[in-house]
């Protein structure tokens, strides 16, 4: 049989060797170059050391990456929060309307997150159409300090970050089955109680898969703390950049990098779970 | 060794892992025939299909086609076509383009091959619809594709797995017929997997009843239904009674029988000694029902009491429900019967005392099993 | 009733505004004829016209249409291979590679970034086409086979039994029915990843280096210092791309072939 199907070893053949080789080695090694130290003049020196993941909880750092955490966290939340409304509305929305509306939040989740940030960098500008608009209608005096503030980094990631939470939400609330709601408002839920105890754990995994397309992303788009946050060092993304391109020290860049992989790894554990937990005993 | 078979199989087993799904089926199709093979799902009947097709390799035994072994012949090469379950349509092609797309392989051409396809979709009676897709047709019009799809290839033999299943009862009844007119006609063998007892009786010159991997029984459809061979065979193959006996005098073929404290004088082609255990199967439609009223004192001597437990009207029949007074539970069909007076009133009612019995030579005795 | 409906519109309203307006306002100001302040002043394609008339832009514009050219065709051979493999075959590692694809379309880019420098510096290449080109495929490649495999998992399963059934070859089967039925998401998968490798900033940004400059990284670095109408103009001519690709990306994932 083997000798009949080429194909098969071919096409399994390349897949694995380039994802093996571009996926699954520079990982590895970034864990590796995470407990090395640095180097004098190559960027590192083969001795073991955990000083890179010890540097990570230094004050200095750790306030860095609280703060990315903090920000990544009310991102996510506040996607959440108007993401799930406008996936539900989706979701319910005639079928024919439907393929269009959800055209309309495709259409952003391929678009360029930097002209897409840039875009805002325009609305936010001293002298951009926000200030322009409030000035105009007499409602200031003069222009606010938009841009170069954390609101606007805020604003700046959820810009960008709004239809990776939307479509995953989307995608769970249009496979939850409408039958389960009726029965639940059959067996005597009220609406609040249907929500909680039907339709959030249903779409659970969508939620989390959301989480996961925002908050990783969130904790890394440096250019947006670059062209909305101003100079500052704002994100996990920052100071890994800046370690790898600025201060050269490439073992601690690794280990940031490393910490936001063991993250990733979590979140999937969860989604893992909740996906488990919401199909089990579902359809056969 | 020649033989006239079409098809033979020859100790042929399969597993998956560790699963075994054929145990030593021999089998011989004959040219020209409609064998069925019908069993519960899982029994290993889709399994031969796909063996004889060429999508499943054999572990051990041989499969003849013609004559030749095929075991190294991968599908493409073998002259057997298959109509599948789901029909497996190409969805990207006409229904034309479907049907050519065997002869195309085989290098048919230009005349030839419009000849050929229109031929076999009207064979189907979808000449109109060569234009359309699969997307396009009813289910009942695209099980018509696949099976012109499959014998405009002229096959030597073709498979249908299931073919009916997915339509609806009134169109099934129509395919059923439709399907064996094509077969009388095409003279080709067919090979169809059914788990629908009364689908692989009206349509099949032979049936096999499958049973866990095996070949429980071979025969013509009234062989199985009249004359099954064990209990399985008896019980798949529509509703039976077991009434249980022992035997207690021998006098071959005939067997006096003690059933619940009355003897009977039985027929029977397998050989029993005195004292054996035995089951009495009885289809439904066999038994009798006498009314309290009914036949003289000396008949009723020999009739089984009982009491009406529940009446199911069918509109053609109506089924009643018997437990008989050591605490059996038969199922009678009783058909509505002009001619005679008798019987011409079955407004039977729950709970009412009947007396039963069966039209003695139309019951089966088989061997007691555990 | 009604009230509860128009709360619902204006919602749908609200975010879509949201998610458009700066965009809207961006390609408006492209078009816009002054040069620093957001008033209007009236259409002028001048901006249109610095851009073309920028010898350095257009190399580094033919950069990024080759790299995004050459990356989404490799990342579709081999991605439309995996999917039919991971479809049709059982083999050592199938979950493992299943689930190594997601994986990958998971990994933040600035991790996936550092990583691929760190690979590219061990092995002393130097930093420019090809370590672009070799990054840019590795994160198309789950895309297109995410996008081969979901309308491949849509077909009747017997279908290539069918074809062998009929007669086909291995290569006829591939050749005649899964190819021509894959068709859209292959290409639909091709245009998701050109458009994938024509806006990435984050990976580049890590695997480039000064002698081969790519538009989205020149635009980043543009965007750096300041809004110009030549940026709004230059941006609104990606969206502009971005927004063809995908369109037809899901008009051809949309079709399912009846």
């Amino acid at each position: 049989m083997k000798t009949r199907e080429p194909f098969k070893w071919v096409a399994v053949g390349t897949i694995w060797t380039w994802l093996a080789l571009f996926a699954l080695l520079p990982n590895a090694m970034v864990l590796v170059a995470s407990v090395l130290e640095r180097g004098q003049d190559q960027f590192f020196a083969f001795a073991f050391t955990l000083a890179s993941y010890r540097r990570l909880l230094d004050p200095l750092y750790l306030s860095v990456l609280l703060d990315s955490l903090y920000l990544a966290a009310l991102t996510t939340v506040l996607c959440l929060l108007i993401g799930y409304p406008f996936a539900y509305l989706l979701a319910q929305a005639p079928a024919r309307r439907r393929a269009l509306l959800l055209l309309l939040v495709i259409i952003p989740f391929w678009t360029s997150s930097l002209v897409r940030t840039y875009a805002m960098v325009i609305l936010l500008k001293t002298n951009g159409l926000i200030n322009q608009m409030l000035l105009g209608l007499g409602w200031i005096s003069e222009p606010l300090e938009l841009l170069y503030t954390t609101p606007a980094v805020i604003a700046g990631m959820c810009y960008a970050l709004l239809p990776f939470m939307i479509l995953p939400l989307y995608a769970a609330l249009e496979k939850l089955d409408r039958r389960l709601i009726e029965a639940a408002h059959d067996l005597g839920a009220g609406r609040v109680t249907i929500f909680r105890r039907v339709i959030i754990p249903l779409t659970l995994p969508g939620i989390i898969a959301g989480a996961m397309l925002t908050f990783l992303p969130a904790l890394g788009m440096f250019y947006v703390a670059d062209l909305l946050g101003g100079a500052k060092t704002m994100l996990v993304g920052n100071l890994i950049r800046d370690q790898f391109l600025a201060a050269r020290d490439w073992p601690f860049g690794s280990a940031a990098s490393a910490m936001l992989t063991g993250l990733m790894a979590l979140l999937m554990w969860a989604y893992y779970q909740s996906s488990r937990r919401a199909n089990r005993g579902a359809l056969p | 060794m020649k033989s006239d078979a079409v098809i033979e199989l020859r100790n042929v087993s399969k597993a998956y892992e560790r699963h075994t799904v054929l145990r030593n089926i021999n089998l011989q199709v004959r040219a020209g025939e409609f064998l069925t093979l019908l069993g519960p799902s899982g029994c290993g009947k889709t399994t031969i299909l796909r063996l004889l097709a060429g999508f499943e390799q054999a572990d051990s035994g041989e499969i003849l086609i013609a004559g030749r072994d095929m075991r190294a012949l991968p599908p493409e090469q073998r002259h057997i076509n298959t109509v599948f379950q789901s029909y497996a349509l190409f969805p990207h092609l006409t229904v034309f383009e479907n049907v050519a797309f065997g002869p195309r392989l085989q290098g048919v051409r230009g005349a030839d091959l419009q000849e050929r396809v229109l031929e076999a979709l009207r064979m189907v009676k979808l000449e109109d619809y060569s234009a359309r897709r699969p997307g396009q047709l009813s289910g009942g019009q695209q099980q018509r594709v696949a099976i012109a799809r499959a014998v405009v290839n002229r096959p030597l033999v073709l498979l249908l797995d299931e073919p009916l299943s997915a339509l609806d009862y009134k169109l099934r009844k129509a395919m059923q017929i439709e399907l064996k007119q094509l077969q009388r006609r095409l003279g080709i063998t067919f090979i169809f997997v059914t788990h629908d007892q009364e689908e692989a009786l009206s349509m099949s010159d032979r049936v096999a009843v499958m049973n866990a991997g095996r070949i429980e029984q071979l025969g013509t459809p009234r062989q199985i239904y009249e004359t099954p061979e064990n209990l399985f065979v008896a019980r798949f193959v529509g509703e039976i009674n077991t009434l249980f006996g022992r035997v207690v005098a021998v006098d071959p073929p005939y067997y006096d029988i003690c059933v619940h404290e009355r003897i009977v004088r039985l027929k029977s082609k397998f050989i029993f000694a005195s004292g054996d255990r035995v089951n009495i199967l009885i289809r439904p439609e066999d038994l009798r029902i006498w009314r309290e009223h009914e036949g003289s004192d000396e008949e009723r001597a020999t009739l089984f009491p009982a009491a009406v437990e529940d009446v199911v009207y069918k509109g053609s029949t109506v089924d009643l429900i018997i437990r008989l007074d050591n605490g059996d539970r038969l199922s009678t069909t009783q058909f509505f019967n002009e001619d005679d007076q008798a019987i011409v009133n079955l407004d039977f009612q729950p709970g009412e005392r009947v007396f039963v019995d069966w039209v003695h030579d139309w019951e089966v005795i088989l061997p007691h099993e555990d | 009733m009604s009230v509860k409906r128009a709360a619902r519109i204006a919602y749908l309203l609200l975010i879509y505004g949201f998610l458009y307006l700066p965009i809207l306002v961006l390609v408006v100001y492209s078009f816009n004829d002054s040069k620093y302040s957001l008033e209007w002043r009236g259409l002028t394609w001048d901006w249109y016209q610095a851009l073309l008339d920028d010898p350095d832009l257009w190399q580094v514009a033919l950069n990024s249409a080759l790299i995004a050219t050459l990356s989404a065709t490799v990342a579709t051979v081999i991605g439309t291979m995996a999917a039919v493999a991971l479809y049709r075959y059982r083999f050592f590692g199938k979950t493992l590679l299943n689930g190594l694809v997601f994986v990958l379309m998971l990994t933040p880019d600035i991790v996936m970034g550092i990583a691929l420098l760190i690979l590219f510096t061990s092995l002393s290449l130097p930093l420019g086409f090809w370590t672009l080109l070799l990054a840019h495929i590795t994160f198309s490649i789950p895309f297109v086979v995410v996008s081969v495999l979901s309308r491949i998992s849509g077909f009747d399963r017997y279908l290539i039994e069918a074809a062998k059934d009929l007669g086909a070859s291995e290569f006829q089967t591939f050749r005649r029915v899964l190819l021509p039925m894959l068709a859209p998401a292959v290409l639909a998968g091709w245009l998701l990843s050109f458009t994938l490798s024509m806006d990435d900033v984050m990976v580049s940004f890590f695997v480039t280096g000064p002698s081969f400059e790519i538009l989205p990284l020149k635009i980043y670095s543009m965007v750096r210092l300041g809004v110009t109408p030549e940026i709004n103009a230059l941006c609104t001519l990606m969206l502009g791309v971005t927004l063809s690709m995908v369109l037809v990306a899901q008009a051809l994932l949309r079709d399912r072939g009846t």
